[in-house]
């Protein structure tokens, strides 16, 4: 099969939808975190935690739902973990996007070699394996693609973030603590504790997207989560911090991701440039919106407050 | 002593302490007693003289990387790209200290190996520079992508050629670009350590790059726009001109730190040679704020980590010293965070 006819089938489809699971929770995750005021690029190290407690728990009770919550739980705290720093401790929120993501990649190697005596993977699990739905044709995969699980959820989380920011209280207080904090306060919201919540639940959504990046894999490596936060973060930034378009955004970054893949099994050096195609793209994509933000374009779409 | 000082040596001691509480934790864990795993931490390092050696060799790149980070920090901005741009410089030194003609002698060699380091440091540092400089995109993410993109590059130009086939490593460089080891200088105490000549001239970029910052007229500007760009842009200094020197310096710098693996300790680059200085370098300039001796001393904290890391791994994973950076990192901003709004209260009071 040629690369083009490779690049334009049901497989590549089902590819790209697969390799956007990661990416659109992270960037959920963002949005929440951002929409509320605080910068948060900790996402990168939340994928890789919450990748690895997920894929800890499956292994310890045997059950894959079981590790999808804890993969939540352990993303929801380290998110709360950066906003009780940045928000509380009033620390700048890049240095302890860094400072969380230096320790993550530390820690998960530090708990594999606890755990399973090795520093680069954990064992094999066997994730979400759906019966009945068996072939390995390309519409066959693109049929278990679009009902695994962790696809379906992606779909309801991005909807479900999309009405709760717009439509709920909730979602209110945040985008007002986003906007303006110091107005939010004066009508009584607690800025710091809407936050907190906020930063949370975008940590859940974005360990979720850990945990499907693991099972995907059916293991953990370390360093699997390869900038994947990062990119999200500018997919965000492309979006105006708008869910549904920053979920877009991340099926566009998953696309090159996919077309990667498929180029890696080409001449070896064409591989190494294809590797760097997602991250070349990021770099074009933020010129992008630099450059309109210049023309006055997507001013009035930053979070007022963010980073205050 | 003045006040400042006095309140950053306070919350540096407290971030070390935090640092060193977290460090007992996981050990303790781990299941191994923390006092044996530091005994041996110290006596793997500080107690012989191989593993002093050994020590300031890992702490010349990343005060190299620190003064890099550092320096970008001044102007506001954080080069997360230093870990890119040391990659990318080691290649080129390598590249071209092999191909020089052999009998290259090392007062040419030297320079022109440490001037290629320098200006290809730079040039990695270029597109994420003038992006932040013409067009205000954030340097966090462009850095980040910028670092991705060269692990690409780098691979790809070793499998492309400049490696010798079949392996991942260029050739070794002319016998004149071989930065001499201090064992070779009348240390020989230091026998077997890869403490090269490069550490004198780490040191000697740091108070270079200080004395600039505070004396230049250039170097003054870039710490003004650090402080207040609006007020710089109403002063009519060229604030995007400045962010871009003090980002594009930074590579230069980040660039510099490739030297002390590649000719200072192997004699040629291989894929993965000073990984981690980049991202270790960081952690030293938010530790060193801003002063060239305290910059040394969080180099010489992080490489004494990286060793003992090494040296303990057998008794616990040596992963334990990077969550330890993360978490000094944390706590020391934490407590800078608190010593700042006491200094302000009692001002204001």
């Amino acid at each position: 099969m040629s690369a083009l006819s490779a690049i334009l089938s049901a497989t590549m489809l089902a590819q790209t939808l697969r390799m956007a699971i990661p990416y659109a929770c992270a960037g959920l995750g963002g949005v929440w975190s951002e929409r509320s005021g605080v910068v948060n690029i900790a996402l990168e190290g939340i994928l890789l935690s919450g990748g690895l407690g997920g894929v800890v728990v499956h292994v310890a009770t045997g059950s894959p739902w079981a590790g999808v919550v804890a993969g939540a739980a352990v993303g929801a705290a380290i998110g709360l973990l950066h906003a009780l720093i940045v928000v509380r401790g009033r620390v700048d929120a890049i240095v302890s996007g860094l400072a969380i993501n230096l320790a993550a990649v530390g820690a998960t190697r530090f708990v594999l070699r606890a755990l399973y005596a090795s520093s680069s993977n954990s064992p094999p699990v066997e994730g979400f394996r759906w019966g009945g739905m068996g072939g390995a044709s390309g519409a066959a995969l693109l049929a278990r693609t679009v009902t695994d699980p962790f696809a379906l959820a992606t779909a309801v989380l991005v909807a479900a973030s999309a009405w709760a920011l717009m439509q709920t209280r909730f979602g209110l207080r945040v985008r007002a603590c986003g906007e303006g904090p110091v107005a939010a306060a004066s009508v009584g919201v607690d800025v710091s504790r809407v936050r907190l919540l906020a930063v949370a639940l975008g940590g859940a959504i974005c360990g979720l997207g850990g945990v499907a990046l693991a099972y995907d894999q059916h293991q953990f490596q370390s360093g699997m989560s390869g900038g994947r936060g990062f990119i999200a973060l500018a997919a965000v930034i492309l979006s105006g911090w708008r869910p549904g378009r920053a979920a877009a955004a991340c099926l566009a970054f998953a696309a090159l991701d996919a077309v990667q893949i498929v180029m890696q099994d080409q001449a070896r050096g064409v591989g190494y440039l294809a590797q760097m195609l997602p991250y070349l793209a990021t770099l074009v994509a933020l010129w992008a919106i630099a450059r309109r933000r210049g023309e006055g374009a997507i001013e009035g779409r930053v979070p007022a407050g963010l980073g205050k | 002593m003045s006040e400042r000082t006095r309140g950053a040596a306070l919350a540096t001691v407290a971030g070390l302490a935090a640092g060193w509480l977290a460090l007992a934790l996981l050990v303790w864990l781990y299941g191994e007693s923390p006092r044996g795993v530091v005994a041996d931490l110290v006596a793997g390092t500080w107690g012989m003289p191989y593993g002093v050696g050994q020590v300031l060799y890992k702490a010349t790149p990343l005060l190299l990387t620190g003064v890099a980070v550092d320096l970008a920090l001044r102007a506001g901005l954080f080069n997360i790209g230093a870990e890119g741009q040391l990659a990318v410089a080691g290649l080129a030194v390598a590249t071209v200290a092999s191909r020089l003609p052999a009998a290259t002698p090392a007062w040419i060699a030297i320079p022109a190996a440490v001037a290629v380091a320098a200006l290809a440091g730079a040039a990695w540092a270029a597109p994420p520079a003038i992006l932040r400089a013409r067009y205000g995109a954030h340097e966090v993410i462009s850095t980040i992508m910028m670092n991705r993109i060269a692990d690409a590059v780098v691979g790809f130009a070793l499998v492309g050629g400049l490696a010798i086939p079949g392996t991942v490593r260029t050739p070794e460089v002319v016998a004149g670009a071989h930065l001499p080891r201090l064992e070779a200088l009348g240390m020989q105490s230091m026998r077997g350590s890869a403490v090269s000549l490069a550490l004198p001239l780490a040191i000697l970029v740091a108070l270079f790059a200080a004395g600039w910052l505070a004396r230049s007229r250039i170097g003054r500007e870039v710490v003004l726009v650090g402080l207040g760009p609006i007020a710089c842009a109403a002063e009519k200094i060229p604030v995007a001109r400045r962010l871009a020197t003090a980002l594009m310096l930074s590579g230069a710098v980040a660039g510099v730190a490739s030297i002390a693996p590649v000719l200072g300790y192997k004699g040629y680059f291989e894929s993965g040679l000073g990984a981690g200085a980049g991202f270790g370098g960081i952690a030293v300039a938010l530790l060193g704020r801003g002063h060239p001796a305290g910059l040394v001393l969080a180099a010489l904290l992080f490489g004494t980590l990286e060793q003992g890391g090494l040296v303990i791994n057998g008794r616990v994973p040596m992963e334990v010293t990077t969550v330890l950076q993360g978490v000094v990192i944390v706590a020391v901003a934490l407590a800078d965070a608190r010593v700042r709004s006491a200094l302000l209260w009692r001002r204001t009071a």
